[in-house]
């Protein structure tokens, strides 16, 4: 097809054309077009069916403000929803298509939304969709999301990169038009380290868009030559296509740089997008201002834009939206479009100006305090009808009809602390108010200062002032200085379906109505008709509504307030703020030393937090996990089993006052623990309830190694070093946590000792007399490499855990396996470890779930009230020391092969099944291949007085009822011989 | 939001674990007789002001210091940044 929209000019690359396909139809454009232009370029003007009403809508500006020029790029799994055609920068072989029509944009079948609007006015979800309220989840809401919204997403992974990164700077400039410049060039002469952010694909804002000079260039070759000098200087960083998307606490800036949208195939390993976190000591707001429409009946058709965007359409990108253009204005800035568009040779079919006084002009025709009252055209605008100050009509026949209601300065980022926008009479707008960010100022036109020449000078001003320069000011080149006058103009007497917010369909009548209806602080007005709350917060409808609602209410516009902005500036895929963190990077994967080696195994693997841990090893012929956990009980019961639990938390504690320290953290006493020993430890919180358990041994007088659970490893040491420098700062004790230090592993089994004595080096004697129970000490293995061994087991048999440094994780586990063969060694994962701690009666993370205390556990004597425990105080409340409060118990279903279930209560074997008369519950279950029965752990109320009693295990959601009978939590060798051996 | 640490300088506070009131520092003496309510007290009843507070910061991800931030829960200015252990020891803290 023909650009046959094209003008003479512009900042496109002519010489290159490229191809793109928008709705499966293909196209040409040039380099330096965007979507917009280049849809614009081929008379294309139909872009996509709005949110509630599916009108047919078009193009409404030419930045990142656009409400209703919004489209999925690509295809397939790169697949993005709702992107501003305005914003999207062209390619060769870039793909598009409309968005929330069925079955084509032309004939969209929800069009017949528009013809009962009476029904879908302001606050209609609310009105209908009430009852009955069964109804909502089932029927009306699948119904709405599917007629509403916008685009589709893929429902497919995004195949692309994303990142993230920090940057440092004296100064950050956001914007790079002629203020943003202008304060680069102070600031970078000045040698202050810069960073100068557009989100633009070419710096210098509206000197691209406007036929101004500034000195002796163009505006554009101004810009040119302003990012040419930028560009020499080793302390300016300039970040185009970059977006600030948010202004965060003490100097913290949000931008989102789009390295990878303006092509068509990223290069391998190239992010798309990347999440700047950038740190000021001082930021300049250079945000420009934004045309505001006006409202009149039927606004919204394909083809009715904003002047100032027709403008940058013809001066920037060449292109007309018709042959035939008129204007709607109420102010000078309006009459400059139609200038510059008459002087490219499109036909002016009138300039419509609210104001009697309206310039005259002798090219093309002016009429002079005249409206809009309607217009025609169902896809795209065919005719404007003016209503004239004599009281008669007049019809203009025209493609393109621009609206010009004055500028608002960009004021969002000021808003991002809670600072709120003042109104400013003058300028008929809201300005930045007092209170911003720290380190923040701002110039330029998002100051209300709206000429060139003041942008120019209030950028070079304001960067002097940010950096206390104590330098002369640059000179400044001349340019356009117009005084402006703005008098506000919002809307046509008695237009009634005149748009305001385009992208969530609100209009006049939603605003008067929302006032009839009780809805009037501009917070409430928000929320009632959705206005400002689409993708575009409202950029070029929110102060127009505001003005209606304080024109309804009687009140002035300052009277009524205003609603503030919150980040992002404009939307941000979800993608970006993942950066890397997705999949299996969405956390840090910690491999234990055995890691390679399990794998080499075979061994299935269970995520445990951040951890990888073997959760079991099958063997050939195993078809089921609890073949190889049952096998790795039975084994490690009758010989010997090897497991790694280096996950557990290790803490070193050291210093003269290091029992002393433990006594204070652990419920139960640490002073006479005698060097050589281990000892369980329970740790409570101040509250009384249990945190977490693990041993301590003591290596030496003043040293302690402390275990904790893998869950809990992280905030045990945390909590552990508030208690040592927060509440006992003198004492003298050092904490480190040594969990990645040492690789250690639980040799368990009757024939534990042997194993080990094969790698323990000769004088170290581990004979049940030389190194009981309990025992612990610094020894070597294997020819002289450290190691630390431990005498304790959760396993409930005889057992060690012996630690080396990480780095010979690897190879112990090896030796243990080979040493280990003769003996019929096996290791054994999560799995087998937690069937054995249920036979045994061990607490672990299901017992210590934060709501139990040390007398629920069975383990109420080892809080000592000898000593200064954390927690021990609040232990003794009264309801948490009530004769029946939870105890744990064991559970056995009274026919073996009958299930026991985690999270199963517990009720009496008569009576009703229900909250009232809950008796405990199921805290851990499996299938115990030593009993040959399923078996599992509790809480009960009075559970230690009720051995042997029947009752219902229930779970009702998954419609279980089991006969069980109460018994000892220790299943296994109940007395601890087996540990003792 | 960036606290600057009194040993390390300016960090930022993704670095660092909020832990809450520094009146977390002011625990009860075990053996007073009021010291089930003294408990109950440090334990659960907090101010929630509108404008300066002290509270704990851990570094976790740099040295393990608890700090005492002073900032103001309404503007997020931080006005003054200290060791708890000194805090502690200047409350009366000792072993």
């Amino acid at each position: 097809m023909t650009q046959s929209n094209r003008l003479s000019g512009g900042q496109i690359d002519r010489n290159t054309t490229v191809n793109f396909r928008f709705d499966n139809r293909n196209y040409t454009a040039h380099p330096g077009d965007t979507l917009a232009s280049a849809l614009l370029a081929n008379d294309v003007r139909l872009i996509g069916r709005s949110f509630k009403y599916h009108r047919p809508r078009g193009l409404l500006t030419a930045g990142s403000e656009e409400p209703n020029g919004i489209v999925e790029l690509r295809s397939g799994n790169r697949q993005e929803p709702n992107t501003r055609a305005t914003t999207t920068e062209m390619f060769d072989g870039l793909e598009a298509q409309s968005q929330n029509r069925w079955p084509s944009l032309k004939f969209d079948a929800l069009g017949v939304n528009d013809l009962f609007s009476n029904f879908l006015s302001a606050g209609f979800y609310y009105k209908t969709f009430m009852w009955p309220a069964a109804f909502w989840e089932k029927i009306y809401e699948p119904i709405i999301r599917r007629a509403a919204g916008l685009g589709s997403l893929s429902m497919e992974a995004d195949p692309d990169e994303y990142d993230k990164g920090f940057r440092h700077c004296d100064l950050l400039i956001i914007g790079a038009g002629p203020s943003g410049l202008m304060a680069a060039l102070t600031a970078g002469r000045a040698g202050a380290d810069v960073i100068l952010a557009d989100e633009d694909f070419r710096f210098g804002g509206r000197l691209n868009s406007e036929t101004f000079s500034v000195g002796d260039q163009s505006g554009s070759d101004w810009a040119a030559q302003a990012v040419a000098e930028l560009s020499s200087m080793p302390n300016v960083r300039l970040m185009a296509r970059t977006t600030v998307i948010g202004a965060f606490d003490h100097g913290i800036y949000g931008a989102v740089e789009r390295t990878g949208d303006h092509v068509a195939t990223l290069p391998a390993g190239k992010p798309r997008q990347i999440l700047w976190r950038i740190y000021t000591k001082k930021t300049l707001l250079c945000a420009g201002s934004t045309e505001r429409p006006i409202a009149f009946e039927n606004n919204d058709r394909p083809g009715i834009m904003m002047a100032s965007a027709l403008r940058t359409y013809a001066n920037r990108f060449a292109v007309t939206a018709s042959q035939r253009v008129a204007i709607f204005t109420n102010n000078d800035d309006g009459h400059r479009t139609a200038a510059d568009l008459h002087a490219k040779g499109v036909h002016i079919c009138a300039v419509v100006d609210v104001r009697e006084d309206a310039p005259v002009n002798y090219d093309y025709e002016v009429l002079s305090g005249a409206q809009v009252v309607n217009t025609k055209g169902r896809l795209g605008l065919t005719f404007v009808e003016v209503a004239l100050p004599d009281g008669s009509t007049r019809t203009l026949e025209c493609g393109a009809l621009g609206v010009s209601g004055g500028w608002n300065p960009n004021v969002h980022l000021t808003c991002h602390q809670r600072g709120r926008p003042v109104w400013n009479d003058d300028l008929a707008a809201f300005v930045p108010g007092s209170n911003l960010p720290v380190g923040l100022t701002v110039a330029g036109a998002a100051n209300g200062v709206m000429s060139t020449q003041g942008a120019l000078q209030s950028g070079a001003e304001a960067a002097a002032a940010a950096l206390e320069l104590s330098v002369a000011q640059p000179v400044l080149p001349e340019a356009e200085d117009t005084p402006i006058a703005q008098k506000p103009f919002w809307y046509v007497e008695g237009c009634k379906r005149a748009w305001l917010d385009q992208q969530n369909d609100v209009t006049v009548k939603d605003v008067k109505l929302s006032y009839q209806e009780g809805f009037r602080s501009v917070e409430h007005l928000k929320r009632y008709t959705t206005l400002g709350m689409a993708t575009d917060q409202g950029k070029t409808s929110n102060i127009s509504a505001l003005a209606i609602m304080a024109e309804v209410a009687g009140k002035s516009i300052p009277e009524t307030g205003t609603t503030i902005f919150r980040p992002p500036y404009t939307p941000v895929p979800i993608s970006t703020f993942a950066g890397r963190m997705k999949g299996q990077e969405f956390h840090p994967t910690r491999l234990t030393p055995s890691h390679y080696w399990a794998k080499e195994k075979g061994a299935v693997f269970v995520e445990v937090g951040n951890w990888l841990r073997a959760q079991w090893f099958p063997l050939p012929g195993e078809l089921h996990w609890r073949e190889s956990v049952d096998r790795e009980v039975r084994q490690t019961r009758a010989s010997v089993g090897v497991c790694d639990c280096t996950t557990l938390g290790k803490i070193d504690v050291q210093g003269a006052d290091a029992a002393d320290f433990l006594n204070r953290v652990y419920a139960n006493g640490f002073t006479k623990l005698p060097v050589g020993k281990t000892r369980y430890g329970l740790m409570l919180r101040e509250d009384g309830m249990v945190m977490d358990d693990g041993t301590a041994a003591r290596l030496a007088e003043d040293h302690f190694v402390v275990t904790t659970t893998t869950a809990n490893a992280v905030n045990v040491y945390r909590h552990m070093e508030f208690v040592r420098q927060c509440l006992f700062p003198d004492m003298d004790v050092q904490l480190i946590s040594t969990t990645e230090s040492w690789a250690q592993y639980a040799v368990a089994g009757p024939n534990s000792r042997k194993l080990l004595q094969k790698i323990v080096d000769p004088e170290f004697d581990i004979s049940n007399d030389a190194f009981p129970f309990m025992g612990c000490g610094n020894i070597t293995v294997c020819d002289g490499l450290r190691a630390r061994l431990f005498r304790i087991s959760f396993s409930g048999e005889l057992a060690f855990e012996i630690a080396v440094p990480s780095r010979y994780g690897d190879a112990l586990m090896r030796r243990l396996m080979t040493e280990g063969e003769e003996f019929e060694v096996v290791p054994y994962g999560t799995e087998a470890l937690g069937v054995m701690r249920i036979e045994k009666g061990h607490a672990a993370g299901n017992e210590l779930n934060g709501t139990t205390t040390a007398l629920n556990l069975g383990l109420g004597k080892m809080v000592s009230k000898k000593k200064d425990g954390i927690g021990s105080t609040l232990s003794e409340r009264e309801a948490l020391v009530e004769p029946d409060v939870l105890r744990l118990v064991g559970i056995k279903p009274v026919s073996p092969e009958e299930k026991v279930t985690a999270g199963g209560h517990l009720m009496n074997t008569t009576g009703p099944v229900d909250a009232a008369h809950d008796q405990g519950y199921v805290t851990s279950a499996a299938y115990s291949p030593i009993l040959n029965s399923n078996i599992g752990l509790g809480l009960l109320q009075d559970g230690a007085n009720r051995m042997g009693e029947k009752m219902r295990l229930v779970s009702p959601l998954t419609d279980l009822t089991v006969e069980v009978e109460i018994v000892s939590a220790h299943f296994v060798d109940p007395e601890g011989e087996r540990l003792r051996a | 939001m960036i606290i600057n640490h009194p040993l390390l300088g300016p960090r930022d506070a993704s670095e660092f674990t909020y832990l809450g009131d520094a009146s977390l520092i002011n625990r009860p003496d075990w053996q007073a007789e009021d010291a089930a309510d003294a408990f109950y007290e440090y334990g659960y009843l907090r101010d929630n002001p509108a404008g300066e507070h002290q509270e704990l910061w851990y570094h976790e991800a740099g040295d393990r210091s608890w700090l005492v931030v002073t900032r103001d829960t309404t503007t997020h200015e931080i006005s003054k940044v200290e060791l708890a252990r000194d805090v502690a020891r200047a409350r009366g803290r000792s072993k």
